[in-house]
């Protein structure tokens, strides 16, 4: 009797201990979006969204152009980025056996882990120093980089789980290895794929690092691909570093519109999967 | 066979479809060995089926049917490592002579596995119609046609007519390989070959498996490796023994079954050995 009691207790004990860890896990980002929201929500106001920085000392300012900015820096990284990322994955997982599919395994691990700050210098030299000038194409071309390895590794995860017998199947119909590859392999992973890549470019929209001496950021609203742009990370780093209130009310507005961004992204990202899933 | 050869003819002469002598089998195999790496799945094997006639390959596992069917497609050649000698012969044509193309021999020989597979993403009539995909353009109102023909060849047509835009995933198991043999003759190929094609089905569909393979021998010729002795005495007009990567005995099913001749055969098929 008394050992089974133990064993109760220390079975409950113990489902206890795994609750409790995970709740811990999810308080940071609890904590962090309730605070967001107490600081933040109050800022929101219809400025916000439609104007751009104003002078010191005026009212009605906004965000506008940090979130365009946003917009076009983190959809020019994906249209560099994705194409090239899942065109990889794609090899590692069909033809990536060999040496050569080793190697582009072993670099693409190793980018993963370089600091985007890293990203930005690289991009820096290569474009920004020979263009002569900070440019949006550049800090989209810097994100881009950061996407290409997270994109390549989730997209050769998806193809890998695509059972040999359906490769198979294709192959025994006369299907040359390329057409395998794409209509009947690629096209039944399709929602993982386009999962991964959701989860990815949700990471690098919050990127500071690469876009301080890429994009550099800007006062005013542009939507010129060659010249400086602002961006949302950029502009809660100056306005939390400013000396005025205001500028820290609409930090605090920028840092919930980004979040909530991510988050939008991360959700969209379920939906598709599940509508997938639901569908077949 | 009423189809004309493969648009792109392999580099030496193509096998004309209608020339081939009564004489010469549809498919011959000449001393064909298959390796994996080092080691050998099957040695040396001399076979011939006759146009319109059941094949079965039997034997314990691990004695290399499954190896020698895979051969007869080119399919083998595609496990890393893999290598073949000896000849497989297409109306006299050897599929393995250099200037073929694997691709070109796969759309005449067809295979269905022993786990139904059909493509997830497409709906029950676009997976008939996938081997078509491949071949020579085709008006819609043909390729309709040709979907029909060869559900109703597959004996499923009457059950999916209603319902040829849906997902196959929700098909039964049975259904779903019906679909697979579907899919496999609407590109008229010449020779089907059918790898344990029963093995995860329930009774019910593997006895439409078997009538279907009785009505598919009219028009192809059939080659089907089986591990059920009974279903190898039902379906097929010859039987193929291996034992260990050898071809043990070859004969008509009806003898092989009540008067073998060598000592492993009689052993196997009287259940000495599974």
């Amino acid at each position: 009797m008394r050992g089974r009691l133990a064993r109760r207790l220390i079975g409950s004990t113990m489902t206890g201990v795994t609750y409790g860890a995970a709740a811990l896990a999810i308080l940071p980002l609890a904590v962090i979006f309730i605070m967001l929201l107490v600081k933040g929500a109050g800022s929101l106001d219809l400025n916000f969204f439609i104007k751009s920085a104003v002078p010191v000392g005026e009212l009605g300012g906004g965000f506008a152009h940090a979130i365009v900015g946003t917009l076009i820096i983190v959809g020019l990284a994906c249209l560099i980025g994705v194409p090239i990322g899942v065109a990889t994955g794609i090899f590692l997982a069909e033809f990536g056996g060999g040496r050569f599919g080793f190697t582009v395994r072993f670099v693409a691990d190793v980018l993963n882990g370089v600091p985007s700050i890293v990203i930005g210098i690289f991009a820096w030299t290569w474009l920004v120093k020979p263009m002569g000038h900070f440019s949006a194409l550049a800090g989209g071309f810097a994100l881009g980089m950061i996407l290409v390895p997270i994109v390549a590794r989730t997209t050769e995860e998806m193809v890998r789980l695509v059972p040999n017998s359906l490769r198979e199947a294709a192959l025994a119909l006369g299907y040359p290895r390329w057409r395998t590859s794409l209509q009947v392999v690629v096209r039944s992973v399709a929602a993982g794929i386009v999962t991964g890549c959701l989860v990815a470019v949700a990471r690098v929209a919050g990127e500071t690092a690469p876009l301080l001496f890429t994009a550099l950021g800007n006062q005013f609203f542009s939507t010129r691909l060659l010249g400086p742009m602002a961006a949302l990370p950029l502009q809660i780093y100056a306005y939390a570093l400013g000396p005025y209130d205001e500028w820290h009310r609409q930090a605090w507005a920028g840092a919930l519109v980004l979040i909530v961004l991510v988050l939008a992204l991360s959700l969209i990202a379920r939906a598709v999967v599940r509508a997938k899933r639901q569908h077949a | 066979m009423t189809n004309p050869p493969a648009t792109t003819p392999p580099a030496k002469a193509a096998p004309p479809a209608q020339a081939a002598p009564a004489t010469v089998p549809r498919l011959a195999t000449d001393a064909l060995t298959a390796w994996y790496g080092g080691v050998s799945g099957v040695r040396d094997v001399t076979l011939a089926c006759r146009e319109n006639t059941v094949t079965a390959l039997i034997g314990p596992s691990g004695c290399g049917k499954s190896t020698l069917l895979r051969s007869l497609n080119r399919m083998h050649e595609l496990v890393p490592g893999a290598r073949v000698a000896g000849r497989v012969l297409l109306d006299g044509y050897d599929i393995y002579d250099t200037g073929i193309n694997p691709v070109q021999v796969r759309r005449r020989i067809g295979m269905v596995f022993q786990r139904p597979t059909p493509f997830p993403t497409m709906t029950i009539a676009e997976n008939v119609a996938a081997g078509l995909a491949v071949g020579p353009p085709i008006a819609r109102a043909e390729r309709d046609r040709v979907i029909e023909h060869s559900l109703r060849r597959a004996a499923l047509w009457d059950e999916v007519k209603d319902r040829l835009h849906d997902s196959p995933m929700n098909l039964s198991g049975g259904q779903q390989q019906r679909l697979c043999v579907a899919r496999t003759v609407a590109p008229e190929p010449e020779v089907i070959l059918l790898d344990e094609p029963t093995a995860s089905l329930d009774p019910a569909g593997t006895a439409h498996i078997e009538e279907l393979v009785q009505e598919l021998k009219r028009e192809f010729t059939v080659v089907i490796v089986t591990h059920n002795l009974q279903q190898a005495g039902r379906v097929s007009d010859v039987t193929a023994f291996f034992y260990l990567g050898e071809l043990i005995e070859v004969g008509p099913t009806s003898r092989m079954f009540t008067a073998p001749q060598k000592p492993q055969t009689e052993a196997y098929i009287t259940g000495r050995f599974g």
